[in-house]
C-alpha cells in the first residue's frame, strides 16, 4: 500500500460493512429504482387486469371444448373452414371499417361546423351533440330498435309521409347491416367530433393567414394545413375507434341479435354465441382473438408514425 | 412590383372601436415604407387590411392600379412575414418556401430555381431539408423571408418581423432585410414599434398614433423637422427634451424663459416665426444631442446654461446626464471626457439652431 493512501483508509472491517450499506442506499436512491417503485402499482394493475386475462384468453383458445386437452391452433383451423365464421369475418371488417370511416367523416364535419360557431353558441351545440355518446349504448340502441321496428317504425312513418315505401330496416340483410352501422355512427361520431374540435382549435390561425396569402383556397387550406396538422389526432382516433368497433357487441346484440340468418354477426356477438350460448368457451375465445394480431400490427405502425411526427413537429 | 395607395382607410371593430381613422398614404413602386408608432396605434390593423386579412370598414386600397377592397388575400399577389414567422410546422424549409408557388402551379424546375436562388440570397441552403422545429429563431426568420422572396410578389408586408429576436440578432437581421430589399427592390411595407428600425430601414417613415398618421417623411426630415410634439418625442433616442418655457421680447429679439430662470436667446432667423408667441407659454423642445457640454462649441447661436444633474450615465462613447427641472426631465449628451458628477452644477450649451417650439394648445411644432 502506498504510504499516502494508507493514511486515508480506515480499518478494513468497518469499511467493508459501510460500503455494503451505502451501496444499498445508492441503489435505492437511483432515479431508475425510484421510478420503478413508483410505477409498480400501475404495473400490477395492468398485469392483473390486462396481461393476465389476455394471456388466459390465448391459453383458453388452444384448449378443446371441455378444456381437458391442449389442441394448439385447431380451433382457429376449424373456424376458418366454417362458412358462418367466414361471413362473420367479412361482416366484421365491413362493419368496422365503414363505421369508423363514417364516424371520422361525420365527426370531422361536425367539428368543422362547430369550430366556426361563435364561442357562446358553441358550448351549447357541443353539449347537445355529445348526448349520443353519453347515453349508455344498450339503452339508446333499444330506442333505435323501436324506431326501426317493422310495425311501429317512426322512421318509416316519416318516409311514408313524404311518399316513399317502408324500409325493412332489420328484416333484410343489407338494410340490417346499414342499420347497425347507422346506430354505431350515431353513437361514436361525437367522440370524433370532440377530439377533432380540440385538434382544430390547436392549429394557429396565423398558419391559415399565411396560407391564404400564399394563395390557398379554403379547400387547399384544409388539405395542406388542417389535415396534416391533425394527422396525429386522426390516426390515433381512427386506430382507437377501429379497435373498439371491432370489439363492438351491444349494438348488434340489441338491434339484430346477429340476424337475419347470422348475417350481421360480428366477432364479439359471434364469440358470445359460440362461447356462452353454445357452450364452447375455447372456440369463443378463438373467435374473439381472431383480429388481435392484425390490429396489433396496425397499432404498431400507426403509433410509430405518430411518434415520428411528434418528434419532428411539436 | 407595384405602387400602393390607401385612400381614407377606416377600420372599425365590433363595438364601435375605431382602430384606424381614415388614413391616406401613397407608396411608390420599389419604395420601403415603415409604419411606426406606439403599441395599439393601428399599425398591424393597417397592414392586415392591405394584406386582405382584415375587412376594410371604409375607404379604398389600391395595389398596382386596381382597387383590392373585395379581392381575397390569395389574389392580391402580396407576401407577408409574420412576427412569429408562421412557418408550416409539418413542411420542410424547402416545402415551406415552395408552397405558394406549388399552389400557383409553377413548373417544378422553376420552383426549384427560385427556392435555390432565395436560399442563396439568405444563406440558408444547408437548411432546406429541415423542419422548422429544428431551426433557430434567426434561421426561422430567414425562412419566412425566403417564403416571401420566392413568390416575387407585388408587395412585401412585414409585421414586426424582428421583435422575437434577441438584440444582437435583431441588428444583424435588420441589415439583412435592407440588403434583401436592395437586391430584389420589391415595394415593402414594414411595421415596427421600434423607431431605430424605422429610421435605419425606411425610405419614408409613417408615424402613426391613435389610428391616424402624424407625419410621413424620410427619416432625416422626421428627425430634423417633426411636425407635432408626438413625432418630436417619438423619433430619436434618447427622446427629445420638453421643457415648459415662456417666450419674451428682449429688444428686437426674443428669449426663452426657462422655469428656473435661465434665459436662452432665440436665433435671429427664427424671431419672425416665433414673434406671434411673444408673452405666451410654450414647450421648448431640444434633443439631448443638442444639449451638450461646453467644450468645442464654436457654432453660432449657442446658448449657455448651468444645470445640476441628478444621475450620470457613462455609455462609453458618450455620457448621459439626467437633470430634473420643474415640470420636466432633461437629458444631455456629454463628451465622455467631461467631468460630471451628480449634484454638481454643470455648464451646458444648447444649440438653438436645432431648437423646437411647440404650441401647447394644438400640439403642433411652431
Ligand atoms: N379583433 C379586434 N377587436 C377589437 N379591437 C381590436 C381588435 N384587434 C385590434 N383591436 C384594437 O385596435 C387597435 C389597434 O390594434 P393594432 O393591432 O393595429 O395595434 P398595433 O399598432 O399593431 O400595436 P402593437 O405594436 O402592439 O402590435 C388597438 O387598440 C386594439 O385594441
Ligand atoms: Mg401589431
Amino acid at each position: 500500500m502506498a504510504p499516502d493512501s494508507s493514511a486515508a483508509v480506515p480499518a478494513p472491517r468497518p469499511a467493508a460493512a459501510r460500503a455494503e450499506s451505502s451501496a444499498m442506499k445508492r441503489f435505492a436512491r437511483r432515479r431508475s429504482t425510484i421510478a420503478f417503485l413508483m410505477t409498480l402499482p400501475l404495473i400490477l394493475v395492468i398485469g392483473g387486469l390486462v396481461a393476465w386475462p389476455a394471456g388466459y384468453a390465448i391459453y383458453l383458445s388452444m384448449l378443446n371444448r371441455r378444456q381437458t386437452a391442449f389442441i394448439g391452433l385447431e380451433n382457429f383451423d376449424i373456424l376458418l373452414e366454417n362458412e358462418t365464421f367466414q361471413s362473420v369475418i367479412w361482416q366484421s371488417c365491413f362493419f368496422a371499417i365503414t363505421a369508423v370511416l363514417l364516424k371520422a367523416l361525420v365527426g370531422f364535419w361536425l367539428a368543422h361546423m362547430l369550430h366556426h360557431v361563435p364561442a357562446r353558441g358553441q358550448k351549447m351545440w357541443r353539449g347537445m351533440l355529445l348526448v349520443p355518446w353519453v347515453i349508455p349504448p344498450a339503452l339508446s340502441t333499444l330506442g333505435w330498435w323501436w324506431m326501426f321496428d317493422p310495425s311501429y317504425s317512426s322512421i318509416n312513418y316519416l318516409i311514408n309521409a313524404i311518399g316513399f315505401p317502408s324500409v325493412p330496416w332489420l328484416g333484410e340483410p343489407w338494410w340490417a347491416r346499414i342499420s347497425v352501422i347507422i346506430v354505431n355512427v350515431w353513437y361514436g361520431a361525437p367522440f370524433f367530433m370532440i377530439m377533432y374540435l380540440a385538434a382544430l382549435k390547436s392549429v394557429p390561425d396565423q398558419l391559415y393567414e399565411a396560407a391564404a396569402i400564399d394563395g390557398a383556397t379554403g379547400w387547399q387550406g384544409l388539405r395542406h394545413i388542417t389535415l396534416p396538422m391533425m394527422q396525429n389526432i386522426i390516426s390515433i382516433t381512427v386506430l382507437f375507434s377501429l379497435i373498439v368497433t371491432f370489439a363492438n357487441y351491444d349494438i348488434v346484440r340489441v338491434l339484430t341479435n346477429g340476424g337475419p340468418r347470422d348475417l350481421t354477426q360480428v366477432f364479439a356477438s359471434y364469440a358470445f354465441q359460440v362461447g356462452v350460448l353454445s357452450g364452447n368457451i375455447p372456440r369463443g375465445a378463438a373467435v374473439s382473438l381472431f383480429m388481435f394480431p392484425l390490429l396489433a400490427i396496425i397499432a404498431f405502425f400507426v403509433l410509430r408514425g405518430v411518434n415520428k411526427r411528434t418528434k419532428e413537429m411539436a | 412590383m407595384a405602387q400602393v395607395s390607401l385612400r381614407k382607410i377606416v377600420k372599425e371593430y365590433e363595438g364601435g372601436v375605431q382602430a384606424v381613422k381614415g388614413i391616406d398614404l401613397e407608396i411608390a413602386d420599389h419604395e420601403f415604407v415603415v409604419l411606426v408608432g406606439p403599441s395599439g396605434c393601428g399599425k398591424s390593423t393597417t397592414l392586415r387590411m392591405i394584406a386582405g386579412l382584415e375587412e376594410i370598414s371604409g375607404g379604398e386600397i389600391d395595389i398596382g392600379g386596381a382597387v383590392v377592397n373585395d379581392v381575397p388575400p390569395r389574389d392580391r399577389d402580396i407576401a407577408m412575414v409574420f412576427q412569429n414567422y408562421a412557418l408550416y410546422p409539418h413542411m420542410s424549409v424547402r416545402e415551406n418556401m415552395a408552397f405558394g408557388l406549388m399552389l400557383r402551379k409553377f413548373p417544378k424546375a422553376e420552383i426549384d430555381r427560385r427556392v435555390n436562388e432565395a436560399a442563396r440570397i439568405l444563406d440558408i441552403g444547408v437548411l432546406l431539408d429541415r423542419k422548422p422545429k429544428a431551426l433557430s429563431g434567426g434561421q426561422r426568420q430567414r425562412v419566412a423571408m425566403g417564403r416571401a422572396i420566392v413568390r416575387d410578389p407585388k408587395v412585401f408586408l412585414f409585421d414586426e418581423p424582428l421583435s422575437n429576436l434577441d438584440a444582437k440578432l435583431r441588428v444583424q437581421m435588420r441589415t439583412e432585410i435592407k440588403k434583401v430589399h436592395q437586391t430584389v427592390r420589391t415595394t415593402t411595407i414594414y411595421v415596427t414599434h421600434d423607431q431605430v428600425e424605422a429610421m435605419t430601414l425606411a425610405d419614408r417613415v409613417v408615424v402613426m398614433n391613435h389610428g391616424v398618421i402624424e407625419q410621413v417623411g424620410p427619416p432625416q426630415e422626421l428627425y430634423h423637422h417633426p411636425r407635432t410634439r408626438f413625432v418630436a418625442g417619438f423619433i430619436g433616442s434618447p427622446a427629445m427634451n420638453f421643457i415648459p418655457a415662456k417666450v419674451e421680447a428682449r429688444g428686437a429679439g426674443l428669449v426663452l424663459l426657462l422655469p428656473q430662470g435661465t434665459e436662452l436667446a432665440v436665433p435671429e432667423h427664427r424671431v419672425a416665426r416665433y414673434q406671434p408667441y411673444a408673452g405666451k407659454s410654450v414647450t421648448f423642445g431640444i434633443r439631448p444631442e443638442h444639449l451638450t457640454d461646453t467644450q468645442n462649441v464654436n457654432k453660432p447661436h449657442v446658448a449657455f446654461l448651468t444645470l445640476t444633474p441628478e444621475v450620470i450615465e457613462p455609455m462609453g462613447m458618450e455620457t448621459l446626464a439626467h437633470i430634473k427641472l420643474e415640470g420636466a426631465e432633461v437629458c444631455a449628451r456629454l463628451d465622455p471626457l467631461v467631468e460630471a458628477a451628480p449634484g454638481v452644477p454643470l455648464p451646458l450649451a444648447a444649440d438653438m439652431n436645432n431648437m423646437h417650439l411647440i404650441d401647447d394648445a394644438t400640439g403642433l411644432v411652431i
